[in-house]
C-alpha cells in the first residue's frame, strides 16, 4: 500500500475537501432522527403546532442538503479516483516495459498481464468505494455513537456493549474467510487455465475424439470450485445474521434499560425512539464497515501485486565508462569476446564464444534446438548481459551503452514474434515515422505481395497476434518490419521457416543487394538460409564446434555436412 | 416455480423499466437454469419469508414495550416490558437463524447454478465447428467463461437473496404501517411515485453507460494482454514511448468511461436516500399531528418510523440491484450468444462408421470457400490408394492446410466429393473418419499434464512400456529420462519449458502411439533441428510405412521420395506427378526445388 499512497498523496487535499463535503452531507443526515425526537418529546407535549411545521421544515431541508452534498461529493470522488488509477496504470505498463528480461522471466508473462488488468481494476474499485464508503460508514456509525451518546450516555453504554462481540464475530470471519477466498480463487484461475488449453488444442481434442474426456476433466475441476466456493460461502455468510442479531439483542435491552430510566424520570419515550433509529443507522453502517473490509483487503492483496512490480529496482541500466574500460577504434563491428551465460546459473547456455563482423557482413547461426542460439540474439540486444566475457558494438562495450542508442540499431525478427491488433501499416511501421514509400519498399523487399493485392493494402486490419493471416505471411511482415528503418543492425531467428523457399530466396537476394552496410546475424535451420554467409559457426550445446565459410565447414565439421546432407540431398 | 425476483411490492413493482423482449427473454432462458432447483427456490423463499416475518415483529413488539414505558416517571408497566423485550430476543434470534438456513440454500443453488453454465459452455466449446475457434479470440471467450458467470453468479446470490427478503421486508412493512396507520402511510403516495421516476428515468442511461465501460475496459485489457506478449519486441526496436502513448490513450479512455458511469451511478444512493429522509420529515410533522389530535399512540409513531425504515431501506438496494441485474443480463447475454453458437451438425442420422480402414481417398472436384467471392480451393482432384504417400507443396496461402481441414472434416467442403475406401466422409460418423488418421501440426499442442499424460492421450489401452518405446523412436527417451521426474515430469503451460523442436517430437510419438491407419503430417517437423531429423528418419519411415499419409512440407528434400506430389498454386493444383516427372517438366516444381539450392543468389 505504501507505493500506492504515492499515487494518492497529490489527491489528498481534493480528497480531503471531498471528504469533508461528505462528512457535511452525512452529518446532516445524522441530525434528522435527533430532530424527531425533539419534535415528539419537546414541541408535542408543548402543543406548539407551528413548531411543528417548521421542525418538518427543517428536516426538509437537512435532506436536501444531504442529497447535495453526497451527490457532489460522489461524483468527486469518482473523478478523484479515476485520476488516480489513470497514473497507476500508466506507470505500471511503463514500469512493464522497462523490466529486465529476468524480471519479466521471474513475473511470467501472464501474471504482469492480470497484474496490469484485474489488479488495477479491483484497486480502482477499492479507491472509488473507500472513499464514497469509507467516510460515510464511519462517520454514520461515530457519529450515531456521539449523537446518541450525548442524548442518553446511559442507554448508549448499553449499546457499546455489544460492540467486542460484533468484532470478533467480524475479524474471525473475515480472517478465514479472506483466505479460503483466495485459494478458490486459485482453483478457479486454474480452470480458466485449463479451458484455455483446450481451446488451443480443439483441433487435435476433436481430431482424436477427446471431447468427452475433456468435459469430464473440467467437469472435475468446475466441481472443486464450487465446493470450495460454498464452503467459503457458507462461513462468510455466518456475519449478517450474526451482527444483525447482536445489534438487535442490543436493541432490546435498551429498551428494559429505557423503562428503568424513564421510570427513574431521567430520560423520555420520544428519546427511545429516536434511539432506536439511531440504532437502525448505526446498523447499517456496521454492515458496510464489514463489506468495506472485505474489500479492502482485496484491493490491498491487487496494490500488493501492482506495487511488487513499480517497487522492482531498475535493472540493466547503461553503466558509466570507467577509467579503465577502452573504446576500440578498429573496424569491427559486432565483436563477442569470450562470451559465457546460463539462465539459471547452473548449467551454461552459452560457453566461451568469440566472433567479430565488420560492418556490412553476415553472420549465419545454425544447430540443434536448445544449442543457444537464439540465447546469442538476447545477449547481442543486451536482454542479458554474459557472465562473463563482453559484447561490443562500434568498439563499445554494449553495457555502456544507452538503451535507447543501442536499441535504435537493430531491425529483429524473433521466433514466434508478436504482431498486434491493428492496420499493417501500424504493425510495419511500428511506431517509426517511416512514411509510406519506406513501408512499401519494405513489403517489397519481404516479399509481402498479399498486401498490395488486398482490397484495403496497407490499412488491412491485422486481428491480435495475426490470426488471421498464415504464418508465411506473417514471416514476410515481421521481416518487413525489420527492414523498414534500414537498420545498422540485422537478427534474424528462424525468420522464414513458414516461407516456401522460392519466395526465401527471393528475401534473401533482396538482402544482399539492398542491405550491404547492415550487419547481419541470422539464425536457420536450413543450410541455404545461411549458405553464403561471411561467417557460419555452428553452435550445439552453446558451444562453437566448427566455424568458417561454407566450403570450409563442409570439409571440416562432421556435423555441418550431416546436414547439408539431408537438407540438399 | 422459478420466479422473477424483481417482481413484488409495492416498493418494487414498477420500479423497474418494464422489461423489454430482450429482457424477458433472457430472463426466461436464465429461469431455465432455476427450475431444476425449484423446490431448493421454494424452501429459500419459505424460509426468508419466516425469516423476514419474524423479524418484521420486532418493531411491532418495541411498540407495545413503548407504549408501555409512556405513562413516564414511576409509571412504567415493567412485565409488560419485560414481556415484549423476551419475545424480541426470541424473535429476532429465530429470524436470524432462518436467514443463515435461507443464505446457505441460496449459495448452494447459485453454486450449482453456476456449476452448470460452467459445464454447459465448456460443453459446447469442445463441440463447436473449428470455424469458431479461427474466427474468434480466446480471450473473449475465457471472459465469459470466468467473468461472466461470475457476475450472474454474484447477482443470482447476493441479489436474489437479498431481493427476496427486501420484498418480504417491504410488503410486511406495508401491511405494518397500514395497521398501524393507514392515514400515514398516505406519505408514501408522494415519496414511492417520485422515486419510480427517477429510477425510470436512470436505468437506460445507466445501461448505456455501463455498456461503454464494459467495452472500452475490454479494449483496455485486450490491449495490455497484446502489448504485455510482445514486450520484447517493442524493448528491441526502442519503441516504449510510442506504444506506452497508446496504451496510455486506451487507459485514458477506459478510465473516462468508467468514471462516467461511475459517477453517474453514484448519484443515485443519495437521491434514494434523500427520499427516505423526506419521507421521515413527513412522517414527522404528521405523526407529530396525529399523536397531538391523539390519534395513534407514541409507541405506534415509533413503530412506523421503524417500518418506514425498513420499507424504504430495501429500495436502496432495488437501486443497486437494477444496475447489478443489468450488468448479469449483459454477462447472460454474451453466455447465451456462446451456447447459441452452432455445434457441429451431428452425423447424419444414418452415418457409417468407418472401420478396417484401406485407405484409398479421393477428392473429385473438390471446392471450398469462406465467401463465395474469395475461393480458398477451386476443382481439387487427388487419390491416394492405399498406403501412398501423397505431399502436397506450394506457396504459403496455396491451401495445403485446407486440404487437411477438408479431410479431417473440421471443414466442410462446399462442392465436390471426398471418399475414403469409396465412402463419402461427409456421411460418415466424424469420430470414426478422425480416429482413422493420426495428425502431426507445426502448431504442436501439449497441455498441462505430465509426459506421459502427454504421450498417452488419445490412445486408450496402452502399456507404459508402449509409451516408452513411442518416445525412444523420436529420440526422446533420454532427453525425458534425464528429467528429475522424467515421464512424470510436468510440462507448465503447454510445456513453455522444452523446445519447439522436441514438443514436435512429443506430438510425433504421440502419433506413433495413435497407430491410426491414416497419417497427416502437416510441417510436423518444421521446427526439428535437422541432425535431430536425420536420428528419426528410421522412425519416420516406419511410421509412414502401410499407410496412406498426406505431407505438407517445405523442405522439398523431404518428400522427394512421396508417391505423388501435388504442386497447389492459388487453390488449384497445377501440377502432379513424382519429383522425377516434375522436375523433368520443367514447371513450377522444378523452379521451387531449385530455389533452395539456387547458387547465383549470394547473401552479402
Amino acid at each position: 500500500m505504501k507505493t500506492i499512497f504515492k499515487y494518492i498523496r497529490p489527491k489528498l487535499a481534493s480528497m480531503s475537501a471531498q471528504m469533508f463535503i461528505k462528512f457535511l452531507g452525512t452529518v446532516v443526515e445524522l441530525l434528522l432522527p435527533w430532530m424527531l425526537s425533539v419534535i415528539l418529546d419537546e414541541i408535542v407535549p408543548a402543543g406548539k403546532r407551528d413548531m411543528i411545521w417548521l421542525w418538518g421544515a427543517l428536516m426538509a431541508l437537512c435532506s436536501v442538503i444531504a442529497l447535495a452534498a453526497n451527490a457532489i461529493a460522489n461524483s468527486w470522488a469518482c473523478s478523484i479516483s479515476k485520476d488516480i488509477i489513470i497514473n497507476v496504470r500508466h506507470d505500471l505498463f511503463v514500469r512493464i516495459t522497462g523490466l529486465s528480461a529476468r524480471q519479466e522471466d521471474y513475473f511470467t508473462t501472464p501474471s504482469l498481464i492480470s497484474r496490469l488488468s484485474s489488479d488495477t481494476y479491483n484497486l480502482h474499485q477499492m479507491i472509488d468505494r473507500m472513499q464514497r464508503l469509507g467516510v460515510r460508514a464511519p462517520i454514520l456509525m461515530l457519529g450515531g455513537i456521539v449523537i446518541t451518546f450525548n442524548l442518553e450516555p446511559v442507554l448508549t453504554a448499553v449499546l457499546f456493549s455489544t460492540l467486542p462481540l460484533l468484532a470478533i464475530v467480524i475479524v474471525l470471519v473475515s480472517r478465514f474467510g479472506v483466505k479460503m477466498y483466495m485459494q478458490a480463487q486459485a482453483l478457479l484461475d486454474a480452470l480458466v487455465h485449463s479451458a484455455q488449453e483446450g481451446m488451443a488444442g480443439i483441433r487435435v481434442i476433436q481430431a482424436l475424439s477427446k471431447t468427452d474426456y475433456e468435459v469430464n476433466k473440467f467437469d472435475k475441476a468446475n466441481r472443486e470450485v464450487i465446493q470450495k466456493e460454498i464452503k467459503t460461502e457458507t462461513l462468510m455468510n455466518i456475519t449478517n445474521p450474526t451482527i444483525s442479531f447482536l445489534l438487535n439483542a442490543g436493541l432490546t435491552a435498551v429498551i428494559v434499560a429505557g423503562a428503568f430510566r424513564v421510570n427513574d424520570g431521567v430520560t423520555k419515550p420520544g428519546m427511545i425512539i429516536a434511539f432506536l433509529s439511531y440504532f437502525t443507522i448505526i446498523l447499517n453502517a456496521l454492515m458496510m464497515v464489514t463489506r468495506l473490509f472485505i474489500m479492502y483487503s482485496r484491493g490491498a492483496a491487487s496494490a500488493n501485486r501492482i506495487a511488487e512490480v513499480l517497487d522492482s529496482s531498475i535493472e540493466m541500466e547503461a553503466q558509466p565508462i570507467e577509467a579503465g574500460d577502452s573504446i576500440n577504434r578498429d573496424d569491427v563491428h559486432i565483436r563477442f569476446e569470450n562470451v559465457t551465460f546460463s539462465y539459471n546459473k547452473v548449467r551454461n547456455n552459452l560457453t566461451n564464444i568469440n566472433f567479430s563482423l565488420k560492418r556490412g557482413e553476415t553472420l549465419g547461426v545454425i544447430g540443434p534446438t536448445g544449442s543457444g542460439k537464439s540465447t546469442l540474439l538476447n545477449l547481442v540486444l543486451r536482454f542479458y548481459d554474459p557472465d562473463s566475457g563482453c559484447v561490443y558494438i562500434n568498439g563499445r562495450n554494449i553495457k555502456n551503452i544507452p538503451h535507447g542508442l543501442l536499441h535504435n540499431m537493430f531491425g529483429v525478427v524473433f521466433q514466434s514474434d508478436f504482431l498486434f491488433a491493428g492496420e499493417i501499416s501500424e504493425n510495419i511501421g511500428f511506431g517509426r515515422e517511416l512514411g509510406e514509400n519506406k513501408l512499401a519498399d519494405a513489403a517489397n523487399i519481404a516479399q509481402a505481395d498479399f498486401v498490395f493485392d488486398s482490397k484495403d493494402g496497407f490499412a488491412a486490419q491485422i486481428a491480435s497476434k495475426g490470426s488471421n493471416i498464415s504464418g508465411g505471411q506473417k514471416q514476410r511482415l515481421l521481416l518487413a518490419r525489420a527492414l523498414a528503418a534500414a537498420p545498422e543492425i540485422i537478427l534474424l531467428d528462424d525468420s522464414s521457416s513458414a516461407l516456401d523457399y522460392k519466395t526465401d530466396a527471393k528475401i534473401r537476394e533482396q538482402l544482399a543487394k539492398r542491405f550491404t552496410t547492415s550487419t547481419k546475424i541470422i539464425i536457420a535451420q536450413r543450410i541455404s538460409a545461411i549458405r553464403d554467409a561471411d561467417h557460419i559457426i555452428v553452435l550445439e550445446d552453446g558451444c562453437v564446434i566448427g566455424g568458417g565459410r561454407h566450403d570450409e565447414l563442409i570439409e571440416s565439421c562432421e556435423s555441418y555436412r550431416d546436414i547439408a546432407k539431408i537438407q540438399m540431398g | 416455480m422459478p420466479r422473477q425476483p424483481m417482481s413484488g411490492g409495492p416498493g418494487g413493482r414498477g420500479s423497474f423499466e418494464r422489461p423489454n423482449a430482450k429482457t424477458s427473454f433472457l430472463l426466461k432462458r436464465l429461469s431455465v437454469y432455476f427450475i431444476a432447483y425449484k423446490w431448493r427456490l421454494l424452501l429459500a423463499i419459505t424460509l426468508s419469508l419466516g425469516g423476514n416475518a419474524l423479524a418484521l415483529l420486532g418493531p411491532r413488539l418495541s411498540g407495545y414495550a413503548i407504549d408501555a414505558i409512556e405513562p413516564g416517571l414511576g409509571k412504567v408497566d415493567f412485565d409488560t416490558v419485560f414481556h415484549y423485550a423476551w419475545l424480541m430476543i426470541i424473535f429476532y434470534l429465530a429470524s436470524s437463524m432462518l436467514n443463515y438456513v435461507m443464505s446457505l440454500v441460496m449459495i448452494r443453488l447459485s453454486r450449482n447454478i453456476v456449476y452448470q453454465m460452467r459445464k454447459d459452455i465448456h460443453g459446447r466449446l469442445m463441440r463447436l465447428p473449428i470455424k469458431f475457434f479461427d474466427t474468434h479470440s480466446i480471450g473473449n471467450v475465457l471472459s465469459v467463461l470466468s467473468y461472466d458467470i461470475d457476475t450472474i453468479a454474484a447477482s443470482l446470490s447476493n441479489d436474489i437473496v437479498q431481493m427476496l427478503s427486501s420484498v418480504i421486508t417491504v410488503v410486511g412493512s406495508f401491511v405494518m404501517m397500514l395497521s398501524i396507520s393507514p392515514l400515514l402511510l398516505l406519505i408514501f403516495s408522494i415519496t414511492i411515485p417520485a422515486f419510480i421516476l427517477f429510477t425510470k428515468y436512470r436505468s437506460n442511461r445507466v445501461r448505456k453507460l455501463y455498456r461503454a465501460r464494459s467495452e472500452k475496459l475490454g479494449l483496455l485489457n485486450g490491449y495490455s494482454e497484446e502489448m504485455t506478449g510482445g514486450i520484447k519486441t517493442i524493448r528491441a526496436y526502442n519503441r516504449e514511448k510510442y506504444f506506452i502513448d497508446r496504451f496510455q490513450a486506451r487507459n485514458v479512455d477506459a478510465s473516462q468511461a468508467n468514471y462516467e458511469a461511475e459517477s453517474f451511478s453514484s448519484v443515485t444512493g443519495p437521491s434514494v436516500n434523500f427520499i427516505n429522509n423526506l419521507s421521515l420529515a413527513l412522517i414527522s410533522v404528521f405523526g407529530a399531528f396525529f399523536y397531538m389530535s391523539g390519534g395513534i399512540g407514541l409507541g405506534s409513531v415509533s413503530s412506523f418510523v421503524l417500518y418506514s425504515r425498513k420499507f424504504s431501506g430495501p429500495i436502496n438496494e432495488f437501486s443497486n440491484f437494477i444496475g447489478e441485474l443489468q450488468s448479469a443480463l449483459a454477462a447472460a447475454e454474451r453466455v447465451f450468444r456462446l451456447l447459441d453458437e452452432p455445434a457441429e451438425p451431428d452425423d447424419a442420422p444414418n452415418a457409417d462408421t468407418l472401420t478396417s480402414v484401406k485407405g484409398h481417398v479421393a477428392l473429385r472436384n473438390v471446392s471450398f470457400h469462406y465467401a463465395p467471392d474469395s475461393p480458398i480451393l477451386k476443382e481439387i482432384d487427388l487419390e491416394a490408394h492405399p498406403g501412398q504417400i501423397i505431399a502436397i507443396v506450394g506457396p504459403t496461402g496455396a491451401g495445403k492446410t485446407t486440404i487437411i481441414n477438408l479431410l479431417m472434416r473440421f471443414y466442410d467442403k462446399t462442392s465436390g466429393s471426398i471418399r475414403i475406401d469409396g465412402k463419402e466422409i461427409s456421411l460418415l460418423k466424424r469420430a470414426s473418419l478422425r480416429s482413422s488418421f493420426s495428425m502431426v501440426l507445426q502448431d504442436t499442442w501439449l497441455f498441462s499434464g505430465t509426459i506421459y499424460d502427454n504421450l498417452a492421450y488419445g490412445k486408450e489401452g496402452i502399456t507404459r512400456e508402449d509409451v516408452y518405446n513411442a518416445a525412444k523412436t523420436v529420440q526422446m527417451d533420454g532427453y525425458i529420462n534425464s528429467l528429475p521426474k522424467g515421464y512424470d515430469t510436468v510440462l507448465q503451460d503447454g510445456g513453455a519449458s522444452i523446445s519447439k523442436g522436441q514438443k514436435q517430437l512429443l506430438t510425433i510419438a504421440r502419433a506413433v502411439l495413435l497407430d491410426a491407419p491414416m497419417l497427416i503430417l502437416d510441417e510436423a517437423t518444421s521446427d526439428v533441428d535437422t541432425r535431430t531429423e536425420l536420428q528419426i528418419q528410421a522412425a519416420m519411415l516406419s511410421l509412414m510405412r502401410g499407410r496412406t499419409c498426406f505431407v505438407i512440407a517445405h523442405r522439398l528434400s523431404t518428400i522427394k521420395n512421396a508417391d505423388a506430389i501435388a504442386v497447389l498454386r492459388d487453390g488449384r493444383i497445377c501440377e502432379i506427378g513424382t519429383h522425377e516427372e516434375l522436375l523433368a517438366k520443367n514447371g513450377y516444381y522444378r523452379e521451387l526445388y531449385y530455389a533452395q539450392f539456387d547458387d547465383s543468389v549470394t547473401i552479402a
